[in-house]
């Protein structure tokens, strides 16, 4: 259930966290159950939840821009109509993990308002320029990916409704995926120049989708707790592997090189070892100095200003016929 | 900025002819009809369903999970309201 008013943070009840509820809210996380909206749970709990599923939500959002900037120049109908789908699920994803949040006691308004301030963060990786088509495909392959990596150990979080966003974004996140990697293999068949566009955006993308995956585990604030909770289910470190080891293979199929000297297989452990990822990058563009953060921030500002007059008209109308059919109702009454 | 509050409707969903409506999610809109096609938008984009209701998140009154105990606990202690708490020889046959 949704419902919301039950769901307003308690000053007390925070105040007065006892051990003994802590002990049992562990227990229930530790046997797997599921937490509901309307239970007990801890004050450091909800903030978490509503942090990350919150930037999770606003990440969704701002993905559709850089992709939206190819949708009149796809080169074909078939992708158009696809790149266009695309999008609009990015959309839907977005609102679905709003609802999830705001089953936590936060309000829609607030959220949008801290997007747009600039006091939420969302996934870096949508900071960087989509400058060629090409890029459309690298992002479905590598950065819905990451994303699906990322997205299906969520699949089995501890929070119900979060669990359940996740469950039905990961089924339709599997053709975004598909429909970026047959982009870049049709560029890789292609003329040369198709081909080189192709890996000019895989030399772009793959240590920014690579950073998607977030801090190193030994510089990971949150991860220790988020794992006791089963908020998360893997660190940042182990997702980031499984994720290296899955595209690779897939992007030599391609015959496309990695822009990293250091990649090697490892026969030993199975894994394919990468070299160093610039942090220093990573918490630049974090930081809002990315190549495309203002920009980003200002097309969300513009179309929620500029789409302020339409939610004011139908707050109006609705208002407007409640009164009326109020009217009427009190005139058949009254004769 | 302080907007008002946009609505928030629960969204049901009649995946096929013979099933229930089942809870799928929310949306906000400012009237039932806005609220019919955001839901149609956000939740059937890969044909989910065949009909949908929209109902006011605040028409819904729910029980307190503190209540769980003493709503629902009681029925652990009635096992005769199951088939398997009653005995009929094998000779009988399936009943």
């Amino acid at each position: 259930m949704y419902t919301q008013a039950l769901n307003q943070a308690d000053p007390e009840t925070v105040a007065t966290e006892e051990p003994g509820r802590l002990a049992r809210f562990q227990e229930r996380i530790d046997a797997e159950e599921r937490i509901e909206p309307n239970d007990w749970m801890p004050a450091a709990y909800r903030r978490t939840l509503i942090r990350q599923i919150s930037q999770h939500a606003h990440s969704e959002i701002v993905g559709m821009l850089p992709e939206g900037n190819w949708i009149t120049r796809a080169p074909s109908l078939r992708r158009k109509a696809a790149l266009l789908a695309k999008v609009q699920d990015e959309g839907g994803h977005g609102l679905y993990l709003y609802a999830a949040a705001e089953t936590l006691g936060v309000t829609r308004e607030e959220l949008v308002d801290q997007l747009l301030s600039g006091a939420a963060k969302y996934s870096s990786i949508f900071n960087y320029p989509t400058l060629t088509w090409a890029d459309i495909g690298a992002i479905g392959w590598l950065v819905d990916g990451a994303a699906i990596m990322n997205q299906i150990p969520l699949c089995r979080t501890s929070y119900g409704p979060y669990a359940r966003a996740m469950i039905r974004i990961c089924k339709e996140e599997s053709f975004h995926q598909r429909q970026g990697y047959e982009i870049m293999l049709t560029l890789c068949r292609g003329t040369p120049e198709q081909k080189a566009m192709a890996q000019d955006a895989l030399n772009r993308w793959w240590w920014p989708a690579l950073m998607m995956f977030g801090p190193p585990d030994s510089e990971s604030q949150h991860t220790a707790q988020s794992m006791r909770w089963k908020i998360k289910r893997f660190t940042n470190d182990e997702l980031r592997q499984k994720f290296v080891d899955a595209t690779v293979p897939q992007g030599l199929y391609l015959g496309l090189t990695f822009p990293d000297p250091d990649l090697r297989f490892d026969p030993e452990t199975g894994h394919w070892r990468f070299g160093a990822i610039d942090w220093e990058e990573f918490r630049r563009v974090l930081a809002g100095y990315g190549p495309c953060n203002r920009e980003r921030l200002e097309a969300r500002r513009r179309a929620h200003a500029e789409g302020a007059w339409v939610r004011e008209a139908a707050l109006a109308n609705a208002a407007k016929r409640r009164q009326r059919a109020a009217y009427a109702a009190h005139r058949i009454a009254a004769e | 900025m302080s907007e008002t509050p946009m609505p928030l409707w629960e969204v049901f969903i009649r995946a096929r002819t013979g099933l229930a409506h089942r809870h799928v999610g929310s949306v906000h809109a400012a009237d039932a009809e806005m609220a019919l096609q955001a839901a149609r938008d956000t939740y059937t984009r890969r044909g989910e369903g065949l009909s949908i209701w929209v109902v006011p998140a605040a028409a819904i009154t729910a029980s307190d999970p503190a209540d769980k105990d003493m709503l629902f606990e009681p029925t652990a202690s009635k096992p005769y309201r199951h088939p398997t708490f009653y005995t009929v020889p094998e000779e009988v046959g399936h009943m």
